[in-house]
């Protein structure tokens, strides 16, 4: 083989305005065995259309049984430089937020131990270091902690917990997700660093119903900030509006949801008793509207991609909790999981437990009582089990 | 380098507040409204009357030290140090002086895109793909680079009826999870696992590999005495979840293997509830690097779309008012055996009236 990079596939990523991975990549290759065999081996992936890795293997740090991806080369003689190429996962800062300085400390750890490839950020949250050998784990491990960072979650444990921008830049936060993703994140470290679960548990936060981490369908239990008393409204703000020429009417009145919104005069309405809170109003008019102060968080579960029996978005629990302390939360946290340990199977996610045992059985084990926003509507079907009866005295 | 005498553990993410900027800091919990001041762009007021300024760049999500490093050394001259991520792998660079913003674009410029704001198309969500994934079908960051260099207008502009929202995922895993964007590229297999009956029994715990199957395709067997499974293939729907449980059945088949593209997902709240993505193109060949017919269709989409829509109609709201009879229609896309679905709730799926338009 010569010692020249040959990417004429790869090389074709390079063209066009989008930033390309490949020419940073490259970049990287003279200072890099690894990212060198990487740009290697993917350039035979795509000329041979198939991927080169092989399945997993157990690798990790002492103590942890999550955090670390094996990832092994299945052509370790041609690119020996990726026969390991392992995942590091770093547990992120809430609402991935950083500073240079420290940004640029990870970036000496992962130059001295990696590969120096890495995503910002991966699907769940975690800041990923791509590929290392398993000797350079322990080591990247112990400078990561020395900086106080620690690793995130991986196979069936906890994952790690994420949250939107929240309160620290973001008018519509109903709570604060920034402290309790911190909050959760801490308090089950023993469960995000060591896989006990039947299957992995993700725990989303968003701040509002516009739900940008996808907390509905990305996460078993997704924590959604809501109100529960009016919209605010700023009426000098919204005849702004009107007199901006926007069309409010077929923009924001047509399109509420429940029909709650009216105009008169220069004076918006809102029938605050029909709102959903589905945000379409506040988010068309952030200067004369903003969300109520009796605010708190709904609560859903279940939320997953298909694997294994069908994709499934997060059903409603609880409507409404107040998140001045977690206290509340935590402890159906628990009651969840503990649920879950005594009924769940083997790579059953909760979602998929829940539809299989009966919502009923399921609140009535975690000591929720039925009620009607649980549903879309109540069953249509009569095969009820009932398990009240009279009895001949 | 430091030295530690002591291994810690358990310690957790450090604390946030150490990163916030400092006009974010004094403002935490306190903002009032944002506006978006032009693509990429955004000021957020407090009620204080503070502003903080946002420039959001594109990442290609796969990156080098090197890459952040650049964007470390604009963060340290433009915005005193301080920069963020979001959950669509954007940068975020936060600035107190609105001065800044025009000079950090043009360096910006020099090696990325600034915009993903408002009604366009934002950042791709995606997968590893080929790079680091041992059950892909597709590659991920490809597939984003190609898609975005077509569409890469969109995110610097703000003129789509409304902010289309595109992942991509390499398999059926969904790390992606594709299931709720407005468009979606997602990898597929397209034969059955080939089982390595030398390695399985070793391998593989037989209980655990025939309860991984959703289709009970999976039964235990023996080979010259050796425990193994075998597939009924008729039952077999490329899920690949037997592999993730038992590496001696790979479905890796270069032939085979491609890409199918969905449409009409959404997570947010407003207006209409959120809704999964559904089937628009259930097959396209994998055609490395430039993935021609992916892009080709995904455009084409994006385009009667834009068309098409209302304002602030996302693109599973827009089929929804004019059907999906229209969509297949508009867009010209075939419609096949394979829309119509066969697995778990198909029949919630099936129409159950006579409205339709002729």
């Amino acid at each position: 083989m010569s010692d020249e990079l040959k990417t004429p596939l790869l090389d074709e990523l390079e063209k066009g305005p989008w930033p390309s991975f490949v020419s940073d990549l490259k970049q990287m290759a003279p200072k890099k065995r690894m990212v060198r065999d990487l740009l290697g081996q993917l350039e035979k992936s795509y000329r041979d259309k198939r991927g080169y890795w092989k399945h997993g293997g157990l690798v990790g740090v002492m103590g942890y049984g999550g955090g670390v991806i094996g990832r092994y080369s299945a052509l370790p003689e041609e690119f020996p430089g990726v026969s390991h190429f392992h995942t590091i996962r770093v547990n992120q800062p809430s609402g991935w937020f950083y500073t240079a300085k420290a940004l640029n400390e990870l970036m000496d750890i992962w130059d001295a131990h990696g590969s120096g490839l890495l995503n910002m950020h991966g699907s769940t949250g975690d800041l990923v270091f791509l590929g290392t050998v398993t000797d350079e784990l322990e080591p990247t491990f112990r400078e990561l902690t020395a900086k106080d960072w620690d690793l995130g979650g991986s196979g069936s444990d906890m994952r790690t917990p994420s949250c939107c921008v929240g309160p620290a830049r973001c008018q519509n936060a109903c709570y604060d997700t920034l402290a309790l993703t911190y909050d959760l994140t801490h308090k089950y470290q023993d469960e995000l660093h060591r896989p006990m679960f039947n299957y992995k548990f993700k725990i989303k936060m968003s701040g509002c119903p516009n739900d940008c981490t996808a907390a509905i369908a990305r996460s078993d239990l997704g924590i959604i900030g809501i109100w529960k008393d009016d919209i605010q409204v700023d009426q000098a703000a919204f005849a702004e509006y009107l007199d901006s020429g926007m069309n409010v009417q077929e923009y924001v009145v047509e399109k509420c949801p429940t029909k709650c919104i009216s105009i008169e005069g220069k004076e918006i309405k809102i029938d605050n008793s029909d709102c959903v809170k589905c945000m379409h109003c506040i988010n068309m008019l952030p200067k004369a509207l903003r969300v109520g102060k009796e605010r708190g968080a709904a609560i859903v579960l279940g939320g997953k991609a298909p694997i294994v029996e069908g994709a499934l978005f997060g059903s409603m629990m609880i409507p409404f909790m107040k998140m001045d302390d977690f206290e509340e939360l935590h402890d159906l946290i628990e009651r969840i999981w503990e649920f879950w340990d005594e009924h769940g199977k083997n790579r059953e996610r909760i979602g998929e437990c829940v539809e299989r045992v009966g919502l009923a059985a399921f609140i009535e084990g975690i000591g929720l009582e039925p009620i009607p926003q649980m549903v879309t509507q109540p069953r249509d079907n009569p095969y009820i089990f009932y398990e009240e009866y009279y009895e001949e005295e | 380098m430091s030295v530690t005498t002591e291994r810690r553990t358990d310690i957790g993410p450090p604390h946030y507040e150490q990163f916030l900027h400092p006009i974010i800091k004094k403002n935490y919990g306190a903002w009032k409204y944002h506006e978006i001041l032009k693509p990429g762009v955004l000021v957020h007021v407090a009620e204080s009357g503070d502003s903080i300024y946002t420039v959001r760049a594109a990442s290609p999500r796969l990156i080098s030290t090197e890459f952040v490093r650049k964007i470390t050394a604009l963060a340290e001259k433009y915005c005193d140090g301080y920069l963020r991520f979001t959950s669509r792998n954007n940068i975020e660079f936060l600035l107190s002086n609105k001065d800044n913003i025009d000079p950090l674009i043009e360096e910006l410029s020099k090696f990325t895109l600034v915009g993903g704001t408002g009604r366009g198309i934002s950042n791709v969500v995606h997968t590893q793909g080929w790079v680091h994934c041992h059950s892909s079908a597709t590659d991920a960051s490809g597939l984003v680079k190609v898609v975005m260099d077509e569409l890469a207008d969109y995110f610097t502009s703000m003129k789509l009826p409304h902010k289309v929202r595109l992942a991509v995922a390499c398999c059926l895993n969904m790390c992606g999870a594709v299931h709720a964007s407005d468009i979606a590229i997602l990898g597929v297999h397209r034969t059955p696992p080939r089982i390595d009956h030398e390695t399985l029994p070793n391998l593989c715990e037989i209980p655990t590999t025939v309860a991984s199957c959703p289709n009970n395709a999976i039964r235990p067997t023996s080979i010259e005495g050796k425990s193994t499974v075998k597939v009924d293939e008729d039952k077999c729907m490329y899920c690949g979840n037997c592999y993730t449980v038992c590496p001696s059945m790979p479905l890796a088949d270069p032939l085979n293997d491609g890409v199918s593209i969905w449409v009409g997902g959404k997570i947010s709240n407003a207006r209409t509830e959120p809704m999964f993505t559904k089937l628009a193109v259930p097959y396209l060949p994998n055609n490395p690097p430039r993935w021609p017919e992916v892009t080709e269709a995904v455009k084409k989409i994006v385009e009667i779309y834009a068309k098409d829509a209302r304002p602030f109609e996302r693109v599973g709201e827009w089929i929804n008012r004019i059907g999906w009879a229209r969509f297949f229609e508009k867009t010209g896309i075939e419609f096949t055996k394979y829309h119509l679905d066969d697995f778990r709730h198909a029949g919630t799926t099936f129409k159950r009236s006579v409205q339709n338009r002729y």
